[in-house]
């Protein structure tokens, strides 16, 4: 009698969807309204940041759509209202709410960025780390050593300061994205690297590696193919949790004013103009800002949180 | 043990020494010493001659041991904005940083334990969960933002507390403290609070999970069984044996308070290291930029490396351990 093996299943888009529908983490995801409401708002946010330049009343990025005479008006709960400044609008006549969401914009693609660098970067030396050992395991560790001994925010302060005292006037605003983006990666590849140095070094020494080595399998493919996805796990938690801290981050470091300049503002720079008119009444222009901030890195925190408990072996 | 406290030793001087590496080279290759610290109608002959007298054609390894040996000696060189020596404007200004991150740990203390052995000893109850949800939002929120919307609460709105500046000082040696006066203490306040808000959820996390795994150990159940009062197992017996970690974690997180001081100090215009810092930033004053980062990252590195050894001594399984992690 012939045997017949079981053919694998296609991978088609359709049944990826049935296999997420079926698996733990989706059952996990329905059973907590906490998450599906953080993973809501976050959609939320993203959708309007991203949407921003056709549903905002202005782009508080053109001077040239700035009325001076529409400066300083309140919220639209105030008596003083106009619309269609729902938010009300700062001292140059710059809405409130479009600046917000513009900000959010930014705020959110350079946080992402980050998250991005430093995981491929963390990523690939941790597995070089762990893959190959001796001395350049060694180089990478100790680099990765003397990184985690000085603060997050002082290393990300020093990459942004001297970048921008290097760098001539005109190509400092243009180049302040990237110049944040690398600056908070730099700090936080470590984490990542030592995660999977450790899952490769284990993994490195299992029979199968050795067999895929005997057949002259190349290195890269090994790790990737091989070792790589079985350490994606506490990978995908804290790389959830880091894009809330990347965030955080950039806030702080526009906040401080070593970040994005006035004439593209992020969140934090938003908060910084505001800041200089808290004693003159006008508290929505840094009142607002914060809150979208604190919205996006609470919605981000929380769903890293539900996935580090629907992630945890030891929980189910 | 000998041995553990060795590498130990010796691991944190290799990171000092890439710190001051690091330090180095900003210092020497970010703006030229000379251009900074001459004036207008400096000759050539002049920016010559300083060139010469402060080592600057040497060879890298000469200067950089110079500047070793001079920053071991408390010797970081003089400030570009004022031309002050660098060690004295940190010495002005480490008082006011350290009271700040006193209090604020002394906050975290006082709030954070007790809400964590709240949230474990009546779980699922509702104080329990808001203070859980709390503790999210606390994480999540910036430390600026905290500051922000504080000083419109208390010093805009209500008018209750000052937003900025230390108030009165009183000089002990050349110590100068903020603790002893009304109007220092009333300063203080808030910039306490706004600095210690994620050092709180940090603690109160980390005492509930020690609490939860403690509350199911064999010795809890006994006392329970021998009419211990609950309320005095879990404040006393169970409570006790949780201080460990967050001993630890307190001395852990004072490097990184130090740092993120530097927030709070710009928010409340606090005249501490942190607002220097961010002073030296904005002029390029490298000097006293090499300088913070030095002393911050040596605050963080020896206190790491004793939390190491104490953790060592104390559990000898772990002299192993960490010798093998590290290495």
């Amino acid at each position: 009698m012939e045997k017949t093996l079981p053919v694998p299943a296609r991978t088609t888009l359709r049944n990826r969807l049935d296999k997420l529908r079926e698996s733990d983490v989706w059952y996990s995801f329905r059973s907590h309204p906490s998450a599906i409401f953080a993973a809501g708002l976050l959609i939320l946010v993203a959708l309007t940041a991203f949407l921003a330049p056709w549903i905002t009343p202005q782009n508080p990025y053109d001077l040239a759509a700035l009325e001076l005479w529409n400066s300083e008006i309140p919220p639209i709960w105030n008596e003083a209202r106009q619309w269609p400044y729902i938010l009300g609008t700062d001292t140059q006549g710059r809405d409130i709410l479009s600046a917000v969401l513009y900000g959010s914009r930014i705020s959110l693609i350079i946080g992402f960025a980050s998250v991005l660098l430093a995981l491929c970067v963390g990523l690939a030396l941790g597995l070089m780390a762990g893959y190959f050992g001796g001395w350049i395991d060694n180089v990478i560790m100790r680099v990765g050593d003397v990184l985690l001994s000085m603060p997050f925010i002082l290393i990300a302060i020093l990459i942004t300061a001297i970048a921008s005292a290097s760098l001539p006037t005109g190509l400092k605003d243009i180049l302040a994205a990237p110049i944040l983006i690398f600056a908070i990666a730099v700090p936080s590849w470590v984490q990542y690297a030592r995660t999977v140095r450790a899952s490769a070094m284990v993994e490195a020494k299992k029979e199968y590696v050795q067999a895929a080595k005997l057949i002259r399998v190349k290195s890269w493919r090994i790790m990737l193919q091989h070792i790589l996805p079985n350490c994606m796990t506490p990978i995908m938690v804290a790389a959830t949790l880091n894009f809330g801290l990347a965030i955080l981050s950039e806030a702080t470091l526009s906040f401080l004013g070593v970040g994005m300049p006035p004439d593209q503002p992020s969140l934090g720079t938003l908060i910084r103009i505001g800041n200089q008119y808290l004693f003159s009444g006008l508290w929505w222009i840094v009142v607002f800002p914060s809150i979208q901030l604190c919205l996006i890195v609470l919605s981000v925190n929380m769903i890293g949180d539900w996935l580090r408990d629907a992630l945890n072996p030891k929980l189910r | 043990m000998i041995a553990f406290l060795l590498k130990r030793t010796a691991n944190a001087a290799f990171v000092m020494l890439a710190v001051a590496l690091l330090a180095f080279v900003i210092f020497r290759f970010f703006g030229d010493p000379v251009e900074m610290m001459v004036n207008e109608q400096a000759t050539l002959q002049d920016r010559v001659e300083l060139r010469e007298r402060l080592g600057l054609n040497d060879s890298f390894v000469v200067q950089y041991t110079r500047f070793v040996t001079n920053a071991v000696q408390g010797d970081f060189g003089i400030s570009y904005r004022n031309q002050q020596d660098v060690m004295v404007l940190i010495k002005d200004r480490f008082p006011a940083t350290f009271e700040l991150v006193l209090v604020a740990t002394v906050i975290s203390l006082v709030v954070g334990i007790p809400a964590g052995v709240i949230t474990a000893v009546y779980r699922d109850s509702r104080l329990a969960n808001i203070l859980q949800l709390s503790s999210i939002v606390g994480v999540s929120l910036p430390s600026f933002v905290v500051g922000i919307l504080l000083i419109l609460a208390f010093s805009v709105s209500l008018g209750w507390l000052p937003a900025f500046g230390r108030g009165e000082t009183v000089d002990i040696g050349w110590w100068s403290s903020g603790l002893l006066t009304p109007s220092g203490r009333a300063a203080l306040i808030l910039p306490a609070i706004s600095l210690s808000t994620f050092q709180v959820t940090l603690v109160m996390r980390l005492v509930r999970a020690e609490m939860l795994e403690t509350l199911r150990a064999d010795y809890i159940k006994f006392a329970r069984a021998r009419g211990v009062p609950t309320a005095r197992v879990q404040w006393r017996h169970a409570l006790r044996n949780c201080l460990m970690p967050v001993i630890t974690l307190t001395g852990m997180q004072i490097g990184n308070l130090i740092a993120f001081a530097l927030v709070t100090e710009t928010v409340f215009q606090w005249p501490g290291m942190g607002m220097l810092f961010i002073q030296a930033v904005t002029f390029v004053d490298i000097p006293v930029m090499a300088a913070y980062l030095m002393i911050v990252s040596f605050i963080f590195v020896v206190l790491n490396t004793l939390v190491d050894i104490t953790y060592a001594w104390v559990d000898p399984r772990l002299r192993d351990d960490t010798a093998r992690a590290n290495g």
